[in-house]
């Protein structure tokens, strides 16, 4: 603060501060309280509201873990409601999509980072970042048409005689979340590639060279000395990437198959369909305080501090 | 534990450049090496080809008669410390100093004492729970030593590693490594571009320019006896007269400059014709009379206390800058600036060299 002042002087370090709290207090602060309060409010006639049916309870949140029913998760049969079973689903496939991301972007961050010649970095950098130009839910549309049973994807594929008919890739092969994942993970591998290469770049070169001159094969020099060195990046792109794919909409909206139900589609129908504002509020505060723990806990495994990942 | 390592006829590309050009030379085993030259002259890329890091282009390297080529920096038998050292910032001392010993399977408590074994060697018992970075420049020095020594190389190679300790420090870590070296018997080599660190250590130094190796002998015959005006020029400080060479008699010439017509030895390279005579600074005598031979006029010029001695700098009447250094050992006078004297030296303290520098030695 003191350093703020000095540097741009009284009337621009107010400017700052002011910009920033205003953003911070009516953009993001206020809302979120809004939604908070809201969530313990009753869904009702616009007559009534203020009135003295309209008080606290909980019974928005007791709508997500109430009405169970009979149904299965990874083939083992539950007893839970089917929004719960939403966002267990969206947590867990969140979660393959942040490995997945992981595991494809690692290599490549390395090759980026350490292997690739500096000349040809620019072009590289670009060819990964031209598809980023598109629209997010342009892209999406775009998986779609590939996916589709008419489409692009199965006319080659039986086309090359590798398989007889084609195959409803939305519906699913694996699970049913196939086509939301295979998405996901296109529309934002990038979040995980960028703060990976990053945080490799500044790792010295003769660190690599050292672990191999002491005899390390090549995956024990990733394993020992290039991770331990990227964590900060490895943690803050998974963080990225496991947030902005459990938040999506728009790419479960497109591609996901009508049994696929991802946990942000169903606080929009809370908001959209049903125009149950107080239900949606609720669903989003679970939503939004469940991930938290979700991540808080990942963190605590793997050891990473939340200043790692501020870097 | 050591091994003799051979360069046969090796030469390295990087494109059109040629960063080592057909270099011939063997490193007895046990041996003290060192490989001297300026920046850019390749003796890094002859450590990176020694431990594997690099290919080179053509010639054959053998490591205790083994040829390595096509080997990785993994399956040989020797460690590097590079200049930076490249210590892993994110592990303990100790687990630095048994990485090696990780990579090749040996259990956790026997690596602890390996690692607290060599730490008492390198003089920094009890260091091991502590970071890299709690530690000085110096006792990182010796981690990086430690962790190379782990795995007990036949070969160590040392890519300049003193260079970034300050003057005292460097001193002492070259006792330390000379001490170390003679301790485990292992085959130093190492890689410098400060003279002094090159002759102070070394069993044999190899001088190289532009990717060759000019010289190849111990370090007294680099500074005494120096092949070129290469070797002459880059190790120690010389007065140089250029002139031509004229009658030979027993291991002496005349030689014919424009500073006057002196006598001295006559180096292996030079036969006849155009060369170049060097005498060192300290191989001057500064006198108010003329002397017997070899005896210059010059006005003095600038006098630098340096501490041990005393650098006085004179001009011929030539306008030719000559230097004579004085032991301050209480005996001489110094000059004052603007006196008239003569310079002399011994003829066969001096040495007619080759004007060129680049001539092929093997070793």
């Amino acid at each position: 603060m003191q350093d703020l002042l000095r540097r741009y002087g009284p009337t621009l370090t107010g400017v700052f501060v002011l910009l920033t709290a205003f953003w911070l207090l009516a953009l993001v602060i206020l809302p979120n309280v809004s939604l908070f309060e809201q969530s313990f409010r009753p869904y009702l006639p616009f007559a009534e509201i203020g009135g003295e049916k309209d008080v606290y309870s909980l019974d928005n949140y007791s709508q997500f873990f109430g009405d169970a029913v009979d149904t299965s998760m990874f083939g083992i049969p539950v007893w839970i409601s089917l929004h719960f079973l939403a966002f267990l689903d969206t947590v867990f496939y969140s979660v393959v999509v942040t490995l997945i991301c992981f595991a494809m972007a690692y290599p490549l961050a390395y090759y980026l980072a350490k292997v690739a010649k500096p000349k040809s970095l620019p072009m590289l950098l670009l060819l990964l970042f031209i598809p980023l130009w598109v629209s997010e839910a342009l892209r999406a549309f775009a998986w779609y048409i590939i996916l589709t049973f008419n489409g692009p994807l199965n006319q080659m594929l039986v086309g090359m005689g590798l398989v007889e008919r084609g195959i409803r890739w939305q519906q699913g092969v694996v699970t049913d979340f196939d086509a939301i994942v295979a998405v996901l993970v296109y529309c934002y591998v990038l979040f995980m590639l960028l703060p990976i290469y990053t945080a490799i770049q500044s790792l010295d070169s003769n660190q690599i060279e050292a672990a191999e001159d002491l005899g390390a094969p090549w995956w024990k020099t990733h394993l020992r000395v290039v991770m331990p060195h990227a964590k900060p990046g490895i943690a803050s792109g998974c963080v990225m990437v496991f947030m902005l794919s459990a938040g999506s909409l728009l790419v479960p909206s497109v591609v996901g198959s009508t049994s696929a139900i991802w946990f942000p589609q169903a606080i929009y129908t809370q908001f959209n369909d049903a125009q149950d504002w107080q239900a949606g509020a609720a669903y989003s505060m679970i939503f939004l305080l469940l991930c938290i723990v979700f991540v808080a806990l990942m963190m605590r495994v793997f050891r990473v501090k939340l200043s790692d990942i501020a870097k | 534990m050591s091994a003799e390592i051979q360069l046969d006829d090796v030469c390295c590309d990087f494109g059109s450049f040629r960063a080592v050009d057909h270099v011939n030379v063997t490193v007895k085993a046990g041996e003290f090496f060192s490989f001297l030259g300026p920046s850019g002259c390749g003796k890094t890329t002859i450590l990176r080809m020694i431990s594997g890091f690099t290919d080179p282009s053509s010639g054959v390297i053998r490591i205790g008669g083994e040829d390595v080529i096509g080997k990785r920096p993994n399956q040989r038998p020797t460690a590097l410390i590079f200049q930076n050292l490249a210590l892993f910032p994110l592990m303990t001392v100790a687990d630095n100093i048994a990485f090696g010993l990780e990579m090749r399977g040996v259990d956790k408590k026997s690596r602890r004492m390996t690692a607290d074994d060599l730490l008492k060697l390198v003089d920094l018992p009890g260091a091991g729970d502590k970071m890299v970075s709690q530690l000085s420049g110096g006792q990182k020095q010796r981690v990086a030593i430690a962790r190379a020594l782990a795995v007990e190389p036949q070969v160590m190679l040392l890519d300049e590693p003193l260079s970034a300790l300050d003057l005292k420090l460097r001193q002492n870590m070259r006792a330390e490594l000379r001490a170390i070296q003679k301790r485990t018997g292992v085959t130093f080599i190492f890689i410098t571009h400060d003279q002094g660190e090159a002759l102070a250590m070394s069993d044999r130094v190899g001088v190289m320019s532009q990717g060759r190796l000019q010289q190849v002998a111990d370090p007294r015959d680099i500074y005494n006896n120096p092949v070129n005006g290469f070797v002459a020029g880059f190790v120690g400080e010389n007065n140089i007269f250029t002139g031509t060479i004229g009658a030979a008699a027993g291991g002496l010439a005349s030689f014919a400059s424009p500073q006057g017509t002196f006598r001295a030895r006559l180096g292996a390279g030079a036969v006849s014709g155009a060369a170049k005579l060097y005498v060192r600074p300290e191989h001057t005598v500064l006198s108010v009379t003329v002397g017997a031979e070899n005896s210059v006029a010059v006005t003095v010029g600038d006098v630098s206390f340096e501490g041990a001695f005393i650098a006085v700098s004179g001009q011929t009447e030539q306008g030719t800058h000559l230097t004579a250094e004085i032991r301050n050992d209480g005996s001489a006078t110094v000059p004052a600036p603007g006196t008239k004297l003569y310079m002399s030296f011994d003829p066969s303290r001096a040495a007619i060299l080759p004007d060129h520098d680049g001539a092929k030695v093997g070793a």
